[in-house]
């Protein structure tokens, strides 16, 4: 407990202090992108890393956030802080009712469906042309404003994402820690020891999958408030590829990993700009890299490199 | 206790059980024995809910639970272990004891989520209570240990353990003694005395025939999908159509 509460402290000191590293510079508004990255990596963790169920569509509950706050504020002028926890809601509603035929299915089948699932989002945002402008995307959102105070800087943007983001690392640590994140992860390693000690695999997988969902569609409406502009570029398979990415480098079931796994794979295009087209190359070719030799994600596989090779030889007791 | 009344079970034109009938008494050993293929697992996973029969009836303590799935056995009291150990193998062997606590606790995703007081004070029992069970069993020493790495027989009672978190009033065991060395499977005929000495009925799948006629008070020996004799250690031993189905004549 007291652990847990040291690493949540130094996580939110590290977090507070980076924007003085980068002074205004440009690296803090991909900052920013790393704040909502690792909401959605947490929440892609939680369905996978914990419950053990994929999901190669969250780019598309990503994406109805995004474009639920956009069009209710940009197009109809509710106000913002009204529409997000709404369409939160309306996103984990929709995936609960989706969850209940979906998560019957396993494995690939499962990847399969929920893929499916992140196409078909990804079409609507293209074709519903009166309400979303299509391809070429909906622009007019507006900044979120607290008390006279707009967010139209990286520096305020920064500060008003990553409040949102250490919340949601705090709950998650918690939830991750309590019966519930316990009886996921007895799913994920015997679903059938686990139902016979009375947990119920099937509703409890629904209702990560809603939370999931709803984590991921609070991120989209801050993603649309601080771009102002969206297009369904940024909700394809492709980022639901990169966010899969993310969690798995960082470390499957665990939190703080989604944070680096977010940290590091979105940083890294800022590093490989003359690869960018090959950036999906880049992914593909880490994600292999670290299931053959990290399996554990870099939470796990840094920490185990430091004993094998660091530590000075013979004084390791040889536990794994 | 447990009443299963004429389980019938076919797989594709196989039938694997054919109408089997036998019941439990409150507070006995009750085991199941019979040659491999008798369908000893098949009949139990039947009445623990991870199969449907094809026809038949399971009734727990005089109620209807035909059907009914594992969750919901659990929580009318019904437990079971498995015969290859279903640990949770990532998980601390503490940890796999307080998932057996999960019917015994309710804070939800939210409560857990925002540290709720009842649910930090629920998260403390949860912890006592799987203490308590490992103890029980003799592997508190174990309590940190990685599920995955221990060895076969203290996973077995890691397994027990689990399964009594539950608190169950019937404890299914699918062939306990299965992996076990002799001394090991010594400490396991005490281990489910003791388990009956708390109340606990139970009813036990197992080749181990010297610990069946050891600690069972009633037998039911399965054959060929069906029910061959049901008695007293004493009966089935002397019984000659039971010797018959062991020595593999007729």
């Amino acid at each position: 407990m007291k652990k847990e509460l040291l690493k949540f402290l130094v996580f939110l000191v590290i977090v507070m202090a980076a924007p003085l590293a980068f002074k205004g510079g440009y690296l803090l508004n991909v900052l920013v992108f790393v704040g909502i990255n690792t909401m959605l990596a947490i929440a892609l963790n939680l369905l996978l890393g914990y419950a053990g169920q994929i999901s190669l569509g969250h780019a598309g509950f990503f994406g109805l956030g995004a474009y639920l706050s956009g069009i209710m504020t940009a197009t109809y002028g509710w106000n913002p802080w009204l529409v997000m926890p709404l369409a939160a809601l309306i996103v984990g509603i929709l995936a609960f009712m989706i969850g209940f035929p979906v998560l019957k299915l396993k494995g690939h089948y499962l990847a399969m469906a929920t893929l499916g699932l992140g196409i078909i989002i990804y079409i609507v945002f293209n074709e519903t042309v009166d309400l979303t402008g299509g391809p070429s995307g909906l622009s007019g959102i507006p900044n979120l404003t607290i008390a006279g105070t707009t967010f139209d800087t990286d520096l305020k943007n920064y500060y008003l994402i990553w409040s949102f983001t250490s919340v949601i690392v705090f709950l998650a640590v918690n939830l991750a820690r309590s019966r519930v994140g316990r009886a996921l992860r007895a799913i994920h390693d015997s679903e059938v020891a686990a139902q016979v000690l009375g947990v119920n695999a099937r509703i409890i997988k629904i209702q990560i999958f809603a939370l999931s969902a709803a984590i991921s569609s609070l991120a989209g409406s801050l993603y649309a408030h601080t771009m102002t502009f969206i297009s369904p570029a940024s909700f394809g398979f492709n980022f639901s590829v990169e966010l899969l990415t993310m969690v798995v480098i960082g470390g499957l079931g665990s939190i703080y990993g989604s944070f680096f796994g977010a940290v590091l794979l979105t940083l890294l295009p800022e590093f490989l700009r003359e690869a960018q087209d090959y950036d999906i190359v880049i992914y593909g070719a880490l994600l292999m890299a670290m299931v053959m030799f990290m399996p554990g994600g870099l939470v796990r596989g840094i920490p185990a490199l430091f004993n094998r090779f660091i530590k000075p030889a013979g004084k390791g007791n040889g536990h794994a | 206790m447990l009443e299963v009344a004429g389980i019938t079970q076919i797989f594709g034109g196989v039938t694997a059980l054919e109408d089997v009938s036998f019941v439990a008494k409150k507070g006995d050993i009750t085991g199941v024995i019979g040659p491999n293929g008798a369908g000893k697992t098949t009949l139990f996973n039947i009445v623990s809910g991870i199969y449907k029969q094809t026809s038949g009836s399971v009734h727990l303590e005089g109620k209807q639970v035909t059907g009914l799935p594992p969750e919901r056995l659990a929580r009318l009291g019904m437990v079971r272990t498995f015969q290859n150990i279903e640990l949770f193998g990532s998980m601390t062997v503490m940890e796999n004891v307080m998932v057996g606590m999960h019917t015994k606790s309710s804070s939800g995703i939210l409560a857990c989520s925002f540290l709720m007081p009842w649910s930090i004070g629920e998260e403390r029992r949860i912890r006592d209570g799987a203490m308590k069970w490992l103890d029980f069993v003799g592997i508190t020493g174990e309590a940190d240990v990685t599920a995955g790495n221990l060895p076969f027989g203290k996973g077995r009672l890691l397994e027990i353990a689990r399964a009594l978190a539950v608190e169950p009033r019937l404890i299914l065991m699918d062939e306990p003694a299965a992996g076990l060395n002799s001394q090991e499977t010594l400490a396991l005929a005490s281990l489910i005395q003791r388990i009956r000495a708390l109340g606990i009925t139970v009813v036990l799948v197992e080749h181990d025939m010297e610990l069946v006629m050891d600690i069972c008070d009633r037998i039911v020996v399965l054959n060929l999908g069906r029910k061959l004799a049901e008695g007293t250690p004493r009966e089935i031993q002397e019984n000659p159509e039971v010797i018959a189905a062991y020595l593999g004549e007729g």
